[in-house]
This record gives structure tokens, sequence and C-alpha cells, in this order.
């Protein structure tokens, strides 16, 4: 396949960034999109470039570490793919290509397509947890968890923490994620003593970042590799107005 | 208060205070479709209105306003922070799901605003210069209608509690002369219109900021709002269409 690549190149968090256009010849149609940048790379570093920067790590669409938007769409074209498992044969040859890295103000670019998503660690420090004694690991079945929702709670825990929904909601909101890492714990048993204060303190970490807010678009739960429902956006905004009236009276 | 300073809670004052509106803008077009029927019929029904016990119509009126406040407000201050979340878009833009009315709603809010603010000096306060209709009603080929007329059903005249006959504010005919100029239903279709485009989102939107919406409801309630869009925009778009195509004629 022959490609033309507009990639973000961007030296450093306060350089000024730009996209730069690179040929490609001979790309294989069963090459994934981080082989076909290995391959850039390899050029580019025999003519003495500089090779581009991208996240990634497991390339089983399984870390979440890969973040490419590939013509506007984070995680590119195809449903429920990460970047990682994304092959060529879903481009057309001679086509032009577009990859940016994730745009939001709480996730600044560090070099080309690398962004800092430190941010996200932070709401999920901020409750995305539960308070237990540790020693010996308890019982496996100790609580009994109905099928239904120990899958509801699996749907939710199926986030990466990639951040395309942030990447692609029009208002950089971080809920799908938020909502997804808060959901998990509090449908289950033992994170229900916490459920809260976990709601809240998540939502205000995300608040603090500057992330956008929702306005029900459904850009993430379209773009997300997990399928992250918006369910659990709602269950989030259900939960936060429970707690929210009961901080008021002093009982969240 | 910190329910109010996080987005979440901007969000439940936007959906409630919406809430508020759109049934409002049901019930008032099912009160203004009257004026297919008898003239009587919304002449008596302004009456009623106009004479509401314990002040009744103000009540109503300062809280619909004060939900068009704190409606304006939320939205506004969404909308700014939802700016400043991504500082830095894409260069290649793309829309996966969202829908038009989604992406439109501040804009279709604003023209809205400003249709409202006519609306009401037009009607309510009838203080547009050259459409006052308070002494007489004028309409656009000249023909004048009486400002007050008597309730009068089937040839019989309803009287006070002194067995005077009752005077009431010409209504029915208020309306055929408004319409009568078409510029100014053109104006009132295409503020309709944007209404019911921002409802067909917004009534769906509203359960999900609130929380009341799962993936089976999801559907269901987009379905309920485009409905609901597309009845309300034909209901009040018959009124003038039907006046301009005489289907609904003066009462004298
Ligand atoms: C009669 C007038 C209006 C009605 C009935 C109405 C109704 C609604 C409803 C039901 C929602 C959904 C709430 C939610 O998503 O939680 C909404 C959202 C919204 N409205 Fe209005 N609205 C009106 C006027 C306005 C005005 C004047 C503005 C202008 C600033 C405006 C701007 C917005 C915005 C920006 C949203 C948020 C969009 C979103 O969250 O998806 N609206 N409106
Ligand atoms: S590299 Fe691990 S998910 Fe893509």
């Amino acid at each position: 396949m022959k490609l033309t690549l507009r990639i973000w190149r961007q030296d450093g968090q306060n350089g000024s960034g730009r996209l730069v256009d690179y040929k490609m010849d001979d790309v294989s149609p069963d090459s994934s999109f981080l082989e076909m940048l290995d391959l850039l790379n390899e050029d580019l570093i025999e003519s003495g470039d500089e090779p581009i920067a991208f996240d990634h790590d497991c390339r089983e669409g399984i870390c979440g570490m890969c973040s490419l938007t590939i013509n506007g769409i984070p995680h590119g074209p195809e449903r429920m793919t990460t970047a990682c498992q994304l092959h060529m044969r879903h481009f057309s040859d001679g086509e032009t290509i577009t990859v940016e890295p994730w745009r939001a103000k709480p996730f600044p670019v560090l070099q080309d397509l690398v962004v800092d998503r430190s941010p996200m660690d932070a709401i999920q420090q901020a409750g995305g947890f539960i308070s237990v004694r540790t020693g010996s690991a308890p019982d496996g079945n100790a609580i009994p968890i109905s099928k239904e929702i120990a899958d509801y709670a699996m749907d939710a825990a199926a986030c990466i923490g990639c951040g395309a929904c942030v990447a692609a909601c029009k208002n950089a909101s971080a809920m799908l994620f938020t909502a997804a890492k808060s959901s998990q714990l509090n449908s289950l048993p033992q994170g229900k003593a916490e459920k809260d204060r976990r709601v809240l303190s998540m939502v205000a970490s995300m608040d603090e970042a500057g992330f956008g807010n929702c306005t029900n678009y459904g850009e993430c739960q379209a773009v997300c590799p997990k399928g992250i429902s918006l369910d659990f956006i709602a269950q989030m905004n259900r939960e936060y107005a429970v707690a929210s009236v009961k901080q008021i009276f002093g009982r969240a | 208060m910190s329910l109010l300073a996080s987005s979440l809670g901007k969000k439940y004052v936007m959906a409630l205070s919406g809430l508020v509106l759109s049934i409002f803008v049901l019930g008032h077009m099912v009160g203004n479709l009257q004026v297919f029927g008898d003239p009587y019929l919304i002449n008596a029904y302004g009456y009623k209105l106009q004479h509401l016990p314990y002040g009744l119509l103000w009540v109503v009126r300062l809280f619909l306003l004060a939900c068009v406040v704190a409606h304006i407000w939320a939205a506004i201050t969404l909308k700014i922070q939802n700016k400043k979340a991504r500082p830095q878009d894409y260069e290649a833009k793309a829309t996966v799901q969202a829908s038009l009315a989604s992406r439109t709603m501040i804009m279709s809010g604003l023209i809205i605003l400003a249709f409202l603010i006519f609306h009401l000096l037009h009607y309510t306060v009838r203080a547009v210069p050259g459409h006052q209709y308070n002494h007489a009603i004028i309409a656009n080929d000249g023909t004048e209608y009486p400002a007050e007329v008597p309730l009068v059903l089937h040839g019989k005249t309803k009287v006070d509690a002194y067995g005077d006959p009752l005077i009431v504010h010409n209504v029915h005919d208020m309306m055929i002369a408004g319409f009568s100029y078409p510029l100014i239903s053109l104006f009132y279709i295409i503020g309709v219109y944007l209404l019911c485009m921002h409802l067909s989102h917004g009534v769906s939107s509203m359960f999900q900021s609130l929380g009341l919406r799962n993936e089976k409801w999801r559907y269901r309630l987009d379905k309920i709002a485009m409905v609901y869009g597309w009845v309300t925009f034909l209901g009040y778009a018959s009124i003038p269409l039907g006046i301009w195509f005489g289907i609904v004629n003066a009462s004298v």
C-alpha cells in the first residue's frame, strides 16, 4: 500500500507543533498501525531524523497505552479496537492518514504523539479503591455476588484507562472513564461502604483537572475500545446526586 | 454551595430547568391550539389565565423566568469550561455519532432566547412598535379588530357577577393579526423549529443528566425526544400556517 501520513510533530511540552507529511510506498495491509509507524521510524532513524514518539506497550489491546487520534477518531475507524489492534487493511491504497495526539487541556503533549495522562491516575487515586485491612487473602467466595452484578461490574472493569473517551468528546470530558471506575466498585458489596465518598471525590478530582462537561453526545462510547456504556455515566450522575444530598445533611 | 460548583451539579440545574420548560412548551402548545376552535375557546382561556386566583399567574411567570435564567446560567458556564478543556482542536475533525441537534445546543439555545424575548414583547407585553394590540388590533391588510370583545358561546353572551356582559381581551384575533405579517410568521416558524430541535436532544439528554436512563431506555428516550420535537414543532407551526392559509378566521 502507498500511504501519505500527516503526523503531529512537537518537540517537548513547550515546543510548537505542526503536522508533517511522510510518504510510505510499501506498507503491508497485514501490518498493524503501530508496526507501520515502527517501519516509518526505522526509515527516519536511518536517514538521521528524530523518530516519532508514540505511546505503546502490550500491543494486545489490554494495557491502554496506545493513544493515537487517526483521522480525527481516537484509535481510528474500527469500533471496539485499540490503535495497536488496528490493521492497515482498513485503509485504502493511496490514502492520506492524519495522526494526532489526544487533545485535552489536562493531557499536555509531551513529545509528538505522547501525552501526559496522569490526571486520570489522580481520579483513580481519589476514590478508585476500597479500604480493607490487608492480611491473608480472603476466601474467594466469602461474599456472594450475583452473576448479574458480577457481569455488570466486569463490564465497567473492562476500561483500560486509555483516555480515548476524553479525546473523542467534543468537550474533552472524562465522564466515561470516571463513571466506569466509580461504578465498578460502587456496584459491588466490597465497594458499597465508601460509595458516596468515592463518587464525590472522583468527580471533584475530575473537575479539578479541568476536563469538560458531559453533554450526552455519546462520542465516548462510540470510540471506546472496550465498549464501556453510557449507562455508567447515568449511574454516576444518579449516585452523585444522592451523595450530594446526603452530604448536605452530613451523611455522605 | 459545592453542588452548584461541580460540573454534575450544573447539569442537574440544566436538566431540571429544562424539564420544567419542556413541560411548559407542551402545555403552551395545547393551549394555543385552541385557536383552531371557536374564538370563545382561546379568549376564555386567556381570560382565565389572566384571572387566576392568588396571583398564581405571576407565581408561574416568575418561576418560569427563574428556570430560564438558571438554564442559561448553567449552559453558558458549562460551555465556557468545555471550550477551555480543549484549547487546541484536532486538524482532522470527525464526528462518529453525535447528532446535529446535540452539537448545536448552545446556538439553538441562544436563538431561542432571542425568539423568546421577541415573543414576550409581541404577545405578552404587546410593546412591539406597530403591533401593540391594546386599543385596536390591525392586521397586515389594514383590517381592524376590536382589542376587547364580549365572550360569546353559541350565541349566548357570558356575564359577570353583576349580570353585565363579560368583556375580554381578543386573543383570537390578535393571533390572526399578528401572523398576518409573513416575516413575523416566518420568524416564529424558525424559532419553534430551533426550539424543537433543541428539545429533540434535550428531552432525552435530561434523563441521562439526572441518571434516569439505561441502555434499554436510552434508545427509547431518544425516539421519544425526537417524536416530542416533531409533535411540538408541527403543533406550533400549524398556527401561523393555519392563519396564513385561511383555516383560522377572524371572529368579527
Ligand atoms: C424554552 C426554552 C428552552 C427549553 C424548553 C430548553 C430545554 C432544554 C433541555 C430539556 C435540555 C436538556 C438538559 C440536559 O441535557 O440535562 C437543554 C439543554 C441545553 N440547553 Fe436548553 N432549553 C431552552 C432554552 C435554552 C436557552 C435560551 C439556551 C441558551 C443559552 C439553552 C442552552 C442549552 C444548552 C447549551 C444545553 C446543554 C446541551 C446538552 O447538555 O446537551 N437552552 N435545554
Ligand atoms: S498498546 Fe496496549 S492497548 Fe494498545
